[in-house]
C-alpha cells in the first residue's frame, strides 16, 4: 500500500467541509413539502380562533361544495380512529392531571390552534380556501392565561373536564435547606421571568403520509426530530401496528426542540391516509405553526441563596410556575423538571430545594426548545449570582470563583446528586478575560460612569454548564421518564472497501453525516470520502433514539464508535488468518493490519472487507461478515460548560442595547470537528441573545397570541449580532471513549444571562437591579424610568422624614 | 400564509391600469413591488378579488429632471434604482439616503416608491420623507391626471387621498439647493422591521445659525407628521436652540401603544431622536 495523503487516522478534530452543504446551500434537496406522490391530497387545518370555548357546532357540509374538495371531517367524524389521545411521554407525578388531547378536539377547545376540522382538497390552495365554508359555532368559556392566578381558588379552569389547572407540583430537596436559610448572615432573593418563547425552525412542519401500496406499510415523511419516536407513538395513537408504518426524516430544516414531539397532524395525515386510501400531505405555514408547534420557556422563577460570612453559599431555594398551555405534549413537564439539576450550575452548596408546579392554561403547549429546562436554570443562578456580588459587594467573578468546583475536585457529586465527570472553569475563565479585555473593559466603564455618558457600558459574566446528551437510561426511568436513553449505530462493510454507517439519531442541520464519517475513518481506517451515513428512515436505521438535548455526539458517535471497534476486532482475526499469524502478533492503524516485526506481512481494512465477502478463506470460528451493531448507554450525562463574557452599550436616553463585544470560551470536551462545533455555538449564541434581547411570545388577557406572525415576533438576524468571538479549551470526558460532550445547546444556555447581566451591569449606577426580558428599548427604559422614580419618592421620604 | 383566491390582470400601459381599476373599482388592488400587499393577503387581512399587476408598465419606470426644479421619479421605480440614481443623489440625496434604510435588501430590490407611498402606512420611511421635502404625487384616473401634495395625500393609518380608480404615476421631489445637511434617526427593534418612530430632519445653515429647518416624524400619527413647532423655534436660531426645542417635538403627534413602544415612550423617542437628527444635520 502506498502512503494516502491524509492518514486516516487523522480526521478527528480537524474540520472537514460538510458532506451535507452542497445539497443544502443549493437547494437540490429533499424537504417534506417538496414530495410530490401520484394521487397525493392536501389537508387545510380549521382551527379554533378562540382560546377557550365549547364547541356546539362543526358543519363541514359547506365546505365539501368547494371546488376541489374530496372530503372534510369534524373530530367527531374521526373519533373512533384514534386509539387515544395524544401522547405525553413524561407524568413525572403519579396525580398529573392531563388534558385528554384528541388531534381534533369533539367538543371543547383550549388554546387558540387547536384543531376543529380538516379539509381534503386536490390543491393546497383549494383545501385552504374550503376551510372558510366550514361552519363552527363556539360558546365562549373564560381563558386561563395568568398561571398565578389560575391557581388561585376560584379561578375558571383550562380544561373543563378537569377540576384544577394545577397539572402537578414536583419537588426535589437535597440536604437542609432549613438550616441553611434560618441562621444565614446574607440571603439574596429574587422573582426572575423566563419568558415565553417560539423556536421559529426556517423549515416549517411539514407531514406527507402514504398508504400502502405494493407492501402493507404505511410510510409517512415527517419534518421531524424523532422518526423511531413518531412511528412507536403514532403506533399507539391511530391504531396502525408499528410493523407496518415506516416513518422517514427527509431533510429536515432545524427544529430546537420543536420538532421532538408527536403532533395532531401527523397523526390525522396518518389516519386521513387510512381512510382515503391516497397520499395526504400538510405544510404548515408560518403563522399557523406559531399557534400549533410547540412553545418554549414560560417560567416564573422565584429564587434565593443563602450566603456565609466568607460568601460561600450554604444553600439555594428554587419555586417553580412552568406554564405548560393547554396540552401536555411528549415532554412539557419534564422541561421544566430538568431544571432540578441545575439551578446548583457549578456552585457548591450544601442544600437546594426546588418546587415546580405545572400549570395548566389556555395557551400553545410549551415544550422542549433549545436547552429545555436549563437555560432557564442557568439564567436564575448567574443573574442571582450578579445580584449576589451586587448585594454583597464583591466583584462577580471573586464571588462565582469562591463557590465553583475546582479543577482538581472533580469528578465531582453535584447537590443535586449527579456527579460531574470532570471540568476546568479556572481555564476557560482566564482565557476568556483576555480574550475579552476584561479589565480594559472594566476601566473604560468606570471612565463612563465618571463622566456621565449616556451610553453607558456593561460587562455581563456567565459562568455555566449544563448536563446533555440525555443517556442513561436507569436515570430517565428514575425521573420518571416514558423510554431509554440508549442509542445505536451499525456500520456495513461493503466489498469495494467502502461503508455505510447507519445511526439511530436523526440529524436536521447538526451535520452527522460529517461527524460520523470521521470518527469511522479513524476507527476503521478507511478515507473519510468512503464512508456514507445514512440515518433518519425507520427501514434502514431500524433502532435509534433520535436527535435532542445535545445527545448525538455523545451517545450516538459513542455508539458509532464501538461499533466501529466491533468491526476492527473481527478484521483483525480475518487478517490473522490471512497473514497466517497469531491475532496477538496482529496490530492495527490507520487501515492496515501489520505483522509484528515482519514489514512485509499486512493487509488492509480493504482487503479483508473483500476477503470476508468472497469467503473463500476465514477463520472458521466466525461468520463471514465484518459487519456490527451496537447499542450503548452512557453510565453518566454530559457536563460541558464554559465562561461567556459580553459586553453591551446601553443608550440611557432611549434604552437602545447594542452588543459591543462577546467572548464565548467553551469546553465542550474533544472535538470532532472545529468548524462544526463553532456553527453551533454561533447559532446557540443567536437563539440565546434572542431570549434576552429580541423575542418573547405575547397573549392577551383573552388568551389570543399577538406575536402571531414574523411580523411581531422579533427574530434576529445578522445585522442584529455581534462577531463573535469563539475559543475552547479541553478537558475531554471520562464518560465516553471519544472524550467528547454535547455543543448543541450551550451557547442558547450561556449567553442569555451573559446579555441581561451587562444590561443590568450598564444601568447598575441609575439603581437598575434588573429588566424584563426581552431587554428591548422600551423595557429598558422602563426599567430606568422606575429606578429613577423610585430613588425620586426615596428622597422626598428621605425629606419628608426630615421634615 | 395561503391568500385568497384572486383574479390577475397584466396592466400593459398606465391606461390599461386605469381601464382595469375603472371596470372593477374597490374590488380591485394594484400589484406593485408587493412587499405590503402580498403579506397582508397572506394572512387574509386583505382578500381583493382582482390584482393589477403594474410590473411590466414601463413608463412608470425612471427618474427625469421636470426643469422646474423639480425630479420626477416614476411610480414603480424600485427603491434600489432611486437610491443609484445619479439624478436623486446629485439633488435629492436625502431621499437616496433614507431609500437606504428602507426595509432590507430584498424589499429595496422588489418595493417600489410609489408603492410604498400609496400603500399609506405612516410606520414606513418614504412617507415622513415626502412630506419634509413638501413633495407632491401625480395621480391618474379615467378624468386625467392630478397632482396632490404630500399634506393632503396622507388621509388616515392604510388611507390615501387617491380614489378607487387612481393610481399614482410620479413622485415629485424638489431638487435641494443651497447649504442644507440632513439625518435620518430610523429606530427599530431588529435591522429590518418598521421603524418604531423615525425622525428625518433637514437644516439648511447661513451664517452659523439655522435658517431653515424641517423635521418629519415616522409612525407617530396614523399619518407623516411635520414637527411644525420644532421647525419654526429653530428659524433664524442657532444650533444651540436644538436640544430646547426638540423637546417640543410630539407636540400635535398621536402615536399608537403597541408590543414594541407605548405612546408615551414613542413620544419620549420622538423628541430624544428630533435632537439627535437635527444635531447631525446641522453639523
Amino acid at each position: 500500500m502506498t502512503a494516502v495523503d491524509t492518514p486516516p487516522s487523522a480526521n478527528v478534530g480537524t474540520t472537514k467541509l460538510r458532506k451535507e452543504d452542497a445539497h443544502l446551500v443549493t437547494g437540490r434537496t429533499q424537504w417534506t413539502d417538496n414530495l410530490q406522490l401520484t394521487g397525493m391530497l392536501h389537508v387545510a387545518v380549521v382551527r379554533s380562533p378562540m382560546a377557550h370555548a365549547r364547541v356546539t357546532k362543526v358543519d363541514v357540509s359547506g365546505a365539501l361544495e368547494q371546488p376541489g374538495v374530496v372530503a372534510a371531517f369534524s373530530g367527531a367524524d374521526l373519533a373512533d380512529h384514534w386509539a387515544g389521545g395524544l401522547p405525553c411521554a413524561w407524568p413525572v407525578t403519579e396525580d398529573m392531571q392531563s388534558p385528554t388531547h384528541l388531534p381534533i378536539a369533539t367538543d371543547e377547545v383550549r388554546h387558540v390552534g387547536d384543531v376543529v376540522a380538516v379539509v381534503v382538497a386536490n390543491s393546497r390552495y383549494g383545501a385552504a380556501d374550503a376551510t372558510e365554508f366550514v361552519d363552527v359555532e363556539y360558546e365562549p368559556l373564560p381563558a386561563v392565561v395568568d398561571m398565578e392566578a389560575a391557581l388561585a381558588d376560584g379561578s375558571p379552569l383550562a380544561d373543563t373536564q378537569l377540576d384544577t389547572n394545577r397539572s402537578f407540583t414536583w419537588q426535589k430537596i437535597d440536604g437542609d435547606v432549613d438550616a441553611a436559610f434560618d441562621s444565614a448572615p446574607h440571603v439574596v432573593e429574587r422573582r426572575f421571568i423566563n419568558q415565553r418563547l417560539i423556536p421559529t425552525a426556517i423549515e416549517p412542519r411539514a407531514v406527507v403520509c402514504a398508504p400502502p401500496r405494493e407492501h402493507r406499510e404505511y410510510t409517512m415523511w415527517s419534518a421531524t426530530q424523532v422518526p423511531h419516536i413518531l412511528r412507536l407513538m403514532l403506533a399507539l395513537t391511530c391504531g396502525v401496528p408499528e410493523h407496518e408504518l415506516r416513518v422517514i426524516a427527509p431533510d429536515v430544516g432545524g427544529g430546537f426542540g420543536s420538532k421532538l414531539n408527536v403532533y395532531a397532524e401527523e397523526a390525522i395525515c396518518l389516519v386521513l391516509a387510512k381512510r382515503l386510501g391516497k397520499p395526504i400531505k400538510w405544510t404548515e405555514s408560518r403563522s399557523e405553526g406559531y399557534q400549533a408547534t410547540i412553545h418554549g420557556r414560560d417560567q416564573i422563577q422565584d429564587v434565593s441563596l443563602a450566603f456565609n460570612e466568607d460568601h460561600t453559599i450554604r444553600g439555594m431555594k428554587v419555586e417553580l410556575h412552568a406554564d405548560m398551555g393547554a396540552y401536555l405534549q411528549l415532554v412539557t413537564p419534564g422541561i421544566p423538571i430538568l431544571g432540578a439539576f441545575m439551578y446548583n450550575s457549578i456552585y457548591k452548596m450544601d442544600a437546594l430545594s426546588f418546587t415546580c408546579h405545572g400549570v395548566l392554561t389556555n395557551k400553545t403547549p410549551t415544550d422542549a426548545y433549545r436547552g429545555a429546562g436549563r437555560p432557564e436554570a442557568t439564567y436564575a443562578i448567574e443573574r442571582l449570582m450578579d445580584e449576589a456580588a451586587n448585594e454583597l459587594g464583591v466583584e462577580p467573578f471573586e464571588l462565582r470563583e469562591r463557590n465553583w468546583i475546582k479543577h482538581e475536585e472533580f469528578p465531582y457529586t453535584t447537590i443535586a446528586g449527579i456527579e460531574y465527570d470532570s471540568g476546568n472553569y479556572e481555564a476557560a475563565t482566564a482565557k476568556a478575560k483576555e480574550l475579552f479585555d476584561y479589565d480594559g473593559l472594566r476601566a473604560e466603564q468606570q471612565r463612563r460612569r465618571d463622566d456621565g455618558d449616556p451610553v453607558q457600558l456593561g460587562i455581563g459574566i456567565s459562568t455555566f454548564t449544563e448536563m446533555c446528551g440525555l443517556a442513561p437510561s436507569r436515570v430517565l426511568g428514575s425521573l420518571s421518564y416514558g423510554a431509554g436513553g440508549w442509542e445505536h449505530a451499525s456500520v456495513r462493510m461493503l466489498p469495494s472497501g467502502k461503508v455505510e454507517v447507519i445511526t439511530g439519531t436523526s440529524p436536521h442541520g447538526q451535520g452527522h453525516v460529517t461527524s460520523w464519517s470521521q470518527i469511522a475513518a479513524d476507527a476503521l481506517g478507511i478515507p473519510f470520502e468512503d464512508i456514507e451515513v445514512r440515518h433518519g428512515d425507520t427501514a434502514v436505521a431500524h433502532k435509534g433514539m433520535d436527535t435532542y438535548g445535545s445527545r448525538s455526539l455523545v451517545v450516538g458517535g459513542y455508539a458509532v464508535q464501538v461499533a466501529c471497534d466491533k468491526v476492527v476486532a473481527k478484521a483483525k482475526r480475518v487478517a490473522a488468518h490471512l497473514l497466517e499469524a497469531a491475532e496477538d502478533d496482529v496490530e492495527f492503524d490507520a487501515g492496515t493490519f501489520q505483522v509484528k516485526g515482519s514489514p512485509d506481512a499486512n493487509t488492509t481494512m480493504q482487503d479483508v472487507a473483500l476477503a470476508i465477502f468472497a469467503a473463500h478463506d476465514y477463520p472458521e470460528d466466525m461468520e463471514p461478515s465484518l459487519d456490527s451493531d451496537a447499542t450503548v448507554d452512557p453510565e453518566n450525562f454530559s457536563y460541558p460548560h464554559g465562561t461567556h463574557l459580553c459586553a453591551t452599550e446601553v443608550d440611557t436616553e432611549t434604552g437602545a442595547v447594542t452588543i459591543r463585544s462577546y467572548v464565548a470560551v467553551d469546553d465542550v470536551g474533544t472535538v470532532i470537528n472545529p468548524q462544526i462545533v463553532e456553527g453551533q455555538v454561533h447559532g446557540g449564541l443567536a437563539q440565546g441573545i434572542a431570549q434576552a434581547l429580541f423575542e418573547e411570545a405575547v397573549y392577551d388577557a383573552e388568551g389570543q397570541l399577538k406575536t402571531g406572525s414574523l411580523l411581531d415576533y422579533y427574530v434576529p438576524g445578522a445585522p442584529d449580532l455581534p462577531h463573535f468571538t469563539t475559543d475552547r479549551t479541553e478537558t475531554p470526558a471520562t464518560t465516553n471513549p471519544l472524550g467528547v460532550k454535547g455543543v448543541g445547546e450551550a451557547g442558547t444556555i450561556a449567553s442569555t444571562p451573559a446579555v441581561i447581566n451587562a444590561v443590568v451591569d450598564a444601568l447598575r449606577p441609575m439603581g437598575v437591579n434588573d429588566v424584563l426580558m426581552p431587554a428591548s428599548p422600551q423595557n429598558v427604559w422602563n426599567a430606568i424610568q422606575a429606578a429613577s422614580s423610585a430613588s425620586t419618592t426615596a428622597a422626598s421620604a428621605a425629606d419628608g422624614g426630615a421634615a | 400564509m395561503i391568500p385568497a383566491t384572486f383574479d390577475y390582470v397584466r396592466a400593459g400601459s398606465v391606461d390599461e391600469a386605469v381601464d382595469a381599476l375603472k371596470q372593477h373599482g374597490d374590488e380591485a388592488k394594484l400589484l406593485a413591488g408587493g412587499h405590503s400587499l402580498l403579506p397582508l393577503m397572506k394572512l387574509r387581512f386583505a382578500a381583493p378579488e382582482v390584482l393589477i399587476d403594474l410590473g411590466r408598465v414601463e413608463q412608470l419606470r425612471g427618474v427625469c429632471d421636470l426643469g422646474d426644479g423639480r425630479l420626477a421619479i416614476g411610480s414603480m421605480t424600485r427603491h434600489i434604482d432611486v437610491m443609484d440614481d445619479p439624478l436623486v443623489r446629485e439633488h435629492c440625496g436625502v431621499l437616496a439616503d433614507v431609500t437606504a434604510k428602507v426595509g432590507d435588501p430584498q424589499v429595496r430590490h422588489r418595493g417600489t416608491i410609489g408603492g410604498a407611498l400609496a400603500h399609506g402606512d405612516a410606520a414606513s420611511d418614504l412617507p415622513a420623507v415626502l412630506a419634509a421635502l413638501e413633495g407632491t404625487l401625480v395621480a391618474q384616473g379615467p378624468n386625467g391626471t392630478r397632482e396632490i401634495a404630500a399634506s393632503d395625500f396622507f388621509v388616515d393609518y392604510l388611507t390615501t387621498s387617491l380614489e378607487d380608480d387612481e393610481l399614482v404615476t410620479e413622485v415629485r421631489v424638489p431638487k435641494i439647493v443651497g447649504p442644507w445637511g440632513w439625518h435620518y434617526e430610523k429606530f427599530t427593534r431588529v435591522a429590518q422591521a418598521w421603524a418604531i418612530v423615525g425622525v428625518l430632519a433637514m437644516v439648511k445653515r447661513s451664517n452659523g445659525s439655522i435658517e431653515e429647518a424641517r423635521v418629519g416624524l415616522t409612525n407617530m400619527a396614523t399619518v407623516p407628521v411635520r414637527a411644525s413647532g420644532v421647525e419654526q423655534a429653530l428659524a433664524g436660531h442657532s444650533p444651540d436652540a436644538i436640544a430646547d426645542a426638540a423637546a417640543n417635538a410630539a407636540d400635535g403627534t398621536n402615536p399608537s401603544s403597541d408590543l414594541s413602544a407605548s405612546a408615551e415612550y414613542r413620544e419620549h423617542l420622538a423628541r430624544v431622536l428630533t435632537r439627535r437628527a437635527l444635531e447631525a444635520a446641522a453639523r
